[in-house]
């Protein structure tokens, strides 16, 4: 049997999958929260609350509905970012010109109540949400067992990423936002309805999210406290990557949840706080991140 | 990140107050208050408020009156309570010195904190500091010592100074109530004092303290540390109080409960977080009898207070008499 | 006399709770260069700021074509005609130059072609790819311009496109800007540079403390220079 430091390869290898599939989530959370953030200036802490509703609306259309997860996956998501423009509009864009503590503390608030509306009515247990077909089963790589919804978890969070780097990179809409988060006014000036821009980026940010919950419902299970549980470590991995660098949150978001897979093989009572430890560690050597442009 | 001008600082919404007749009065209603509650209310539930109101009160000095809102308070104070209940039930400390020793690693948790945090401004500090304080929930969550999901129970009340027996509830009572008033003049002085003067000037205009030649990283660290001793005390008194020391003193609602607090009851005011303290404890207690979900009835105030009600009561309290004025 | 492109009438305006504009009127004729005039802090950019909506803190009336822009939300002010080229420049460092040029949407027909721009903006077409803050001042200052052409606005508001230039590319802009007046183009001109200001005017306004205290035009220039001289500081 191959071990590597002592550890068995398939063990150390599906610790580092787990990790790997913890870092994809951390990637398209921090991605949501790094959208937002740089536009609006807010730091959305509904994002765990909107990734949690993103799961359950995937669960009520399965279980109320009978749509599937391939529907879910366009819908839930849409379905997030539609609470998303309701949230913009009747509540965040009132305090958009105060002291940006101010957003933090209101989307606190939201993610209390719909949180607690939620642990309401469905208890602090998961629901379950099984693997949809196409995915279940594994296969064997030889050093590792690789369940095939796992792989396309991975898969998925890199083509979300990407396409979202791409939107903002490389589109007339991505130019909008980028110009925009520079300089709103000006850009409101030349004619460019920003307010609604600012309204689609919340909506896109919600968006991201829930489509991340439901990814992970099969994953994870559907509990009203897996938005609470993710959201303070991914708070963690955008401050070490840089709110200012998107791309910046994506790799740091994988990265982090390798190491923290790794942590956990080698050294298991530190994996819950290994993060805010590298945290604590950056801060001091690299106070704006380290991908951080400010 | 900083943009004064453009962005308001939170606190500059109600500080700037200097302490009028007004402010004094009502601290002597206060006392008067203090002294013969224990006689018309049940006095568990107002040491309970009295704790509270210490905590937010600290947790007030570093927001209201330097800008910076930390989000992981809870540390200081559970950090502390785990500390002092330690020591009486372990170490069979008297409780003044289990009091001294929880206070004293609550001060140094906000070197220790207050170092990493202060070196970045804002949302970025509030993040920073809960972070931490998650940290720390997780290894209070896994530490042998602090009994984990069950906390340390059945701490012995003990005699204060040796001869004070603390199981009586008014002798604990008007313990809690000296430590308060205590606390609270304490950061009444802080606040009027030379350096909270430059406290106050770092936060109006930080660029203009430093070319003035201020560290004002040391200020603000000193201010930080002052705040998590204070919550310290206030969490090492709680856990006498309550003879129990869990998780939830060191959780992240604990924390979001004493902003909720000091945003209810007035940033930046004195009496505000004391206000907050006993809007939120009393709210607290009748929401335990009855069904409504309390996170939804929090979150909904939080939303509402941001969006109408930024001042607090005492904030809108000082406005309306500041108009009446003329 | 035709009715004016643009009318101005008892200008009020606010930053926080300073009062800037007390009362400013001003009229620009359609295909007129107008300059304002005036030392540092009359108002000059405070006028044009709050024309064109970016200060909202204002009262009185502005009327473009007839229309009042007052109540209007800034965006629908840049669809009335009005193109706005701040002091700053605000050339976005997230952009490239073509980014850039291409960002401010059409608000009517009749603006310049891409090509026609890059013919009249040549270095803008060599580095069209570069990121927009790499420009030198006067190439930003040329883009700042050239994006607003795009989009067939037909009155320009220029906010002291000569400062801090070189001088050879004062000149290129001075010539930009007759080729500009050739094409039938309004300008509203802020300008502490007397002597272009003189090169490309029609007619002047002159600001001293938020209040216009003095207008003529290109014509009485010569005879207003003594007092002039006096007011600016020249």
């Amino acid at each position: 049997m191959v071990t590597v430091f002592g550890i068995s390869l398939p063990a150390l290898m599906g610790q580092l999958l787990i990790g790997l599939i913890n870092g994809s989530f951390y990637a398209m959370l921090s991605l949501g929260l790094a959208v937002i953030f740089g536009m609006l200036r807010v730091i959305n802490f509904a994002h765990g609350a909107q990734y949690m509703l993103g799961a359950f609306f995937a669960w009520f259309l399965l279980r109320y509905a009978g749509i599937g997860f391939w529907p879910a996956l366009v819908l839930a998501p849409l379905g997030v970012a539609l609470v998303g423009v309701v949230i913009e509009k009747v509540l965040l864009s009132r305090i958009y010109n105060l002291d940006h503590l101010y957003g933090l503390l209101l989307t606190f608030g939201l993610a209390l109540v719909i949180e607690g509306l939620f642990r309401h009515w469905y208890g602090t247990s998961g629901q379950p949400y099984s693997i949809p077909s196409t995915f279940q089963g594994a296969f064997n790589l030889g050093f590792m067992i690789l369940p095939k919804y796992r792989a396309f978890v991975i898969v998925a969070s890199v083509v979300v990423c990407l396409a979202t780097w791409l939107l903002i990179e490389k589109t007339k809409f991505g130019a909008y936002l980028r110009a925009a988060t520079e300089n709103p006014t000006l850009v409101q000036a030349f004619g460019v309805n920003v307010p609604r821009l600012l309204t689609l980026t919340y909506a896109i940010g919600a968006g991201l999210a829930g489509l991340a919950g439901v990814l992970a419902a099969p994953v994870y299970q559907v509990s009203p406290l897996m938005g609470q549980n993710i959201v303070i470590i991914v708070f963690a991995v955008v401050v070490i990557g840089g709110m200012g660098s998107i791309m910046g949150a994506v790799v740091t978001g994988y990265v982090l949840g390798l190491v923290e897979g790794l942590t956990k093989v080698f050294y298991p009572e530190a994996s819950s706080t290994v993060i805010f430890v590298i945290m604590v560690l950056v801060l001091l050597v690299r106070p704006a991140g380290l991908f951080g442009k400010e | 990140m900083a943009t004064k001008a453009a962005s308001p600082n939170v606190a500059d919404v109600t500080a700037g107050h200097k302490t009028s007749s007004r402010t004094i009065a009502l601290m002597i209603i206060g006392l008067a208050l203090i002294l013969v509650a224990p006689f018309l209310i049940y006095p568990v539930f107002v040491m309970k408020v009295l704790c509270f109101a210490l905590f937010a009160a600290a947790f007030n000095l570093l927001l209201g009156y330097v800008g910076l809102l930390s989000f992981g308070h809870a540390a200081f104070f559970g950090g502390a309570a785990y500390i002092t209940a330690h020591a009486i039930k372990q170490w069979g400390y008297p409780p003044e010195m289990a009091i001294l020793l929880g206070t004293g690693f609550a001060a140094i948790m906000g070197v220790v904190f207050g170092y990493v945090a202060i070196k970045r401004q804002g949302i970025y500090f509030a993040m920073i500091t809960m972070a931490l304080a998650q940290m720390f929930y997780f290894f209070c969550l896994q530490a042998p010592f602090t009994g984990g999901e069950d906390g340390i129970q059945g701490v012995p009340r003990g005699k204060l100074f040796g001869f004070i027996d603390l199981s009586n509830s008014l002798n604990m009572y008007y313990f809690v109530a000296a430590v308060f008033i205590i606390g609270f003049l304490f950061i009444w002085r802080v606040v009027h004092s030379p350096f909270g003067s430059i406290l106050k000037a770092i936060r109006e205009n930080e660029q203009r303290a430093i070319s003035l030649g201020y560290r004002v990283s040391r200020y603000k660290l000193g201010a930080f540390v002052i705040s998590a001793a204070l919550a310290g005390l206030a969490g090492s008194v709680k856990a006498i109080v309550f003879q129990l020391a869990s998780l939830t003193d060191v959780g992240f609602q604990m924390s979001g409960e004493v902003v909720l607090m000091t945003l209810l009851g007035g940033i930046g005011t004195l009496m505000g977080p004391v206000v907050g303290a006993v809007l939120v404890v009393s709210l607290e207690n009748y929401l335990a009898t009855s069904s409504l979900p309390v996170p939804v009835v929090i979150g909904s105030i939080f939303v509402i207070c941001v969006l109408l009600f930024r001042r607090g009561i005492v904030g809108e309290f000082n406005a309306w008499m500041d108009r009446k004025r003329g | 006399m035709t009715e004016p492109l643009l009318q101005v009438k008892g200008l009020q305006a606010w930053y926080g709770e300073s009062h800037v504009l007390h009362g400013v009127d001003l009229q620009v004729h359609r295909g007129e260069t107008v300059t304002l005039l005036g030392r540092n802090g009359a108002g000059k950019t405070t006028t044009l700021k709050s024309i064109m909506g970016v200060l909202r803190k204002r009262q009185g009336e502005i009327r473009l074509n007839g229309k009042d822009l007052m109540g209007l939300p800034l965006h629908h002010i840049a669809y009335a005609g009005l193109g706005f080229v701040p002091e700053e420049r605000g050339i976005f460092s997230g952009l490239s130059v073509h980014e850039n040029l291409m960002l401010p949407p059409k608000v009517a027909d009749g603006g310049f072609t891409l090509d026609e721009i890059y013919h009249l903006f040549p270095n803008l077409a060599e580095r069209r790819n570069s990121q927009g803050t790499k420009l030198s001042g006067g190439e930003q200052q040329m883009l700042a311009i050239a994006r607003i052409l795009r989009t067939g606005a037909n009155i320009l508001l220029l906010d002291e496109p000569t400062e801090g230039l070189a001088p050879v590319i004062v000149q290129r802009i001075g010539d930009v800007i007759r080729a500009l007046k050739a094409k039938g183009m309004t300008i509203l001109l802020v300008e502490q540079n007397f002597r272009f200001a003189r090169k490309v005017a029609d007619r002047f306004y002159v600001m001293e403390d938020g209040h216009m205290i003095d207008t003529f035009s290109a014509d009485e220039l010569e005879g207003r220079m003594d007092s002039l001289n006096e007011t600016l500081g020249l």
